[in-house]
């Protein structure tokens, strides 16, 4: 199973503040059954997202969480063009990645996302996200440079 | 230049690889090599010890305990939180190649205000338990300035932990590493020294021999025997206390200051020598030399290339074990026989001086008891006087000969008294001449010197060990001689203001103790005001110096 599908791309991603952004990308997870807990899986991001918002500057939220009720790692993008205050000290977040991670050992995913979390720093692949045109392009970038690589 | 990093942040899944990308991408821009540690939860491969040995400096990006930080001990070190590496990477990198050695334009202001910094930084936590980190000073250049990115970073600002081998003056580094030791031994010397003088004031009060009955004091004694209807008896059981705290004093201090200069490497070694030196009788003194021999051997041992099976085992076995072996057992041959010569020594020449003129011998035993405050000289003065006091009131001497023992015995314990009196009213009075943790062993060393606890004076003299000694012997020569004058008796080997009773022409002996502290107070205010004048004119010939 791939990290991240055409069904956990938000393009048009649009929330009062964070936590409810994180919400809206929870339930696409929930839909495709990669969690088992929706509203345990958000409350273990909040927690996360309470110790120090995630926000990076580059316009980046990547609220995330390693819990016990994600079935499968997983990465859920969201777009947001009006952005949302992530926190960072640059300005409001128009990328958003939800990472998941399962609760225990699967270190093939976790160096997945250990090289999305790497891919972040680099402003190409930012654009490249900001500009795709659609959720299968979304899918094709991050496959390329993170699962590929 | 080459640079090894840590990253590491509580989940490790995203910042811990983004800091690792910053810093890798930014350093390649900046063309200098570096290898990063990514502590996250992907697995996490361990620089080889020879890059670590071979890098010019280390950055901690975390937000969580660093594994294995023992493997930088030494390094110039830049700590910082996870996030920093990620928002201002190329910023980190510029900080660690300056905590490097190369030169910088914050260099001058680091070096001159590098011994407040010292002080700062261990008053910065005066209560409470201080973490392994909390009491280490750090050079103001490398801190995080401004409130705004301290509170950015709530794990950020974690101190520098310059390398031993000196950029800034070695004296500067020097002082760091004693104010670190000094920071930790403070409370043991107050605890002791405020339990003992109760001590002696419950069992004055008691009655029944007073203070000078605590003298055959032992714990298995209080232990076993301990009546709490007794005042006696609760007057022993604070007196074994705080004999126990102080018996901590010396390894405490020897123990932190070698952990100022190694990290957790330079515990075991500094607190074992310390025990060591406090064991043979050495004082403070041995204490600091102590606590350098071990910090650094420590150090040097930690920095081995080692093979890789073996690091595992380097900071729990090897490390401890080869440290504490060489530096153990080189400070009891070394240090043994000169100390037992130099006290035999001066036992017999003191006892030669016996018939000179006694206003002479005031002055001799005041410079003794004023030097090292509870080492080997001050205790042969004490011992001195104490066998006199013995031999008298077993009625072994009788007539002239036994009133001058018992003035020998005023004289001793005045002088033993001024040093810490002396420091406390010099940091009532000049507070900022002092430090903060000198100034919280000052308001104790009121107490400590009026119950004749010539140790509360020992912060002030590792801090700055000429100028403090200096001061206090004069100001301890100055009451001997003048106990001699007066005339005064002690019929107690201690106690202080507490056993006045016991003492004879006691106005007059009160006198010579406030004169006696009077001089070590105005010597030691003079000594360092001066200090500062020359430190002030050193900053501006400082920073005129690029231009040349």
């Amino acid at each position: 199973m791939s990290l991240i599908t055409e069904n956990l791309v938000v393009l048009d991603l649009a929330a009062p503040d964070r936590h409810a952004a994180t919400r809206v990308l929870a339930e696409a997870l929930n839909r495709e059954g990669r969690v088992t807990d929706l509203d345990g899986f958000v409350a273990d991001v909040r927690a996360r997202e309470d110790q120090m918002a995630t926000g990076l500057p580059g316009g980046i939220g990547i609220p995330h969480a390693r819990s016990e009720h994600v079935t499968q790692a997983s990465l859920v993008f969201g777009r947001a063009p009006e952005g949302i205050d992530w926190g960072a000290a640059d300005g409001p977040a128009n990328l958003v990645f939800l990472i998941a991670g399962p609760k225990g050992s699967d270190e093939d995913h976790l160096s997945v996302l250990a090289t999305l979390a790497r891919r972040l720093t680099r402003p190409d692949f930012r654009r490249s996200l900001l500009e795709a045109p659609d959720a299968a392009a979304v899918v094709e970038v991050v496959q390329r440079e993170v699962v590929g690589a | 230049m080459r640079l090894v990093a840590v990253t590491s942040c509580p989940t490790g899944i995203a910042h811990t690889y983004m800091a690792a990308e910053s810093l890798e991408q930014s350093a390649l821009a900046a063309g200098h090599e570096i290898e990063v540690e990514a502590q996250g939860a992907a697995g996490c491969v361990p620089l080889a010890a020879g890059t670590i040995a071979a890098a010019d400096a280390v950055i901690l990006a975390a937000d969580v305990e660093v594994r294995g930080r023992e493997r930088f001990a030494g390094k110039p070190t830049i700590s910082v939180g996870v996030r920093r590496a990620i928002t201002d990477a190329p910023g980190l990198l510029e900080q660690a190649v300056a905590a490097a050695g190369a030169p910088t334009p914050t260099a001058a202001a680091s070096d001159s205000r590098g011994d407040l910094g010292g002080a700062g930084a261990v008053s910065a936590r005066p209560a409470g338990p201080v973490g392994p980190e909390g009491a280490d000073p750090q050079p103001r250049g490398f801190e995080p300035v401004g409130p705004e990115r301290v509170r950015r970073e709530p794990l950020g600002s974690r101190p520098v932990r310059p390398d031993p081998v000196a950029r800034e003056p070695v004296a500067t580094h020097v002082r760091r590493w004693l104010m670190t030791g000094v920071g930790h031994m403070v409370p043991f010397v107050a605890a002791g020294g405020i339990l003992t003088s109760l001590s002696f004031l419950l069992a004055q009060l008691a009655g029944r021999g007073g203070a000078v009955a605590l003298g055959g004091t032992s714990l298995t004694g209080v232990a076993t025997g301990f009546d709490p209807a007794s005042a006696m008896e609760w007057a022993r059981l604070l007196f074994t206390v705080g004999a126990a705290a102080f018996a901590l004093l010396v390894p405490v201090l020897a123990g932190f200051t070698a952990f100022a200069i190694a990290d957790r490497p330079g515990l075991t070694p500094g607190f074992v020598c310390g025990t060591i030196a406090a064991a043979l009788g050495t004082g403070f003194l041995g204490g600091i030399a102590a606590g350098l021999l071990g910090g650094f051997t420590a150090w040097w041992v930690t920095r081995w290339a080692v093979p890789s099976g073996l690091r595992q085992v380097m900071p729990v076995v090897v490390t401890p074990l080869v440290s504490t072996l060489l530096t153990g057992a080189a400070l009891v041959v070394v240090l043994g026989r000169p100390l037992r010569a130099v006290s035999t020594g001066l036992a017999a020449w003191l006892g030669g001086l016996a018939g000179l003129n006694l206003a002479v011998l005031g002055v001799v035993l005041g410079l003794m008891m004023g030097f090292d405050l509870g080492g080997p000289v001050n205790k042969v003065a004490y011992t001195f006087a104490t066998a006199g006091l013995a031999a008298t009131s077993m009625g072994a001497a009788r007539g002239a000969s036994g009133t001058a023992s018992l003035e020998v015995m005023a004289a001793v314990m005045a002088a033993g008294m001024t040093p810490p009196l002396g420091m406390a009213l010099a940091s009532a009075l000049r507070g900022r001449l002092f430090s903060e943790p000198e100034r919280e062993s000052g308001r104790a060393a009121w107490l400590l010197g009026a119950s004749f606890i010539s140790e509360g004076a020992i912060p002030f003299a590792v801090a700055d060990p000429w100028r403090v000694i200096a001061s206090s012997m004069a100001g301890s020569a100055v009451a001997g001689a003048l106990v001699m004058a007066f005339g005064s008796t002690s019929r107690a080997p201690h106690g202080g203001i507490w056993v006045t009773p016991l003492i004879g022409s006691p106005q007059l002996f009160l006198l010579a103790v406030v004169a006696g502290a009077c001089v070590t107070a105005g010597l030691v205010v003079t000594l360092k005001s001066t200090r500062r004048a020359v430190a002030a004119e050193q900053a501006l010939a400082g920073a005129a110096g690029p231009t040349r």
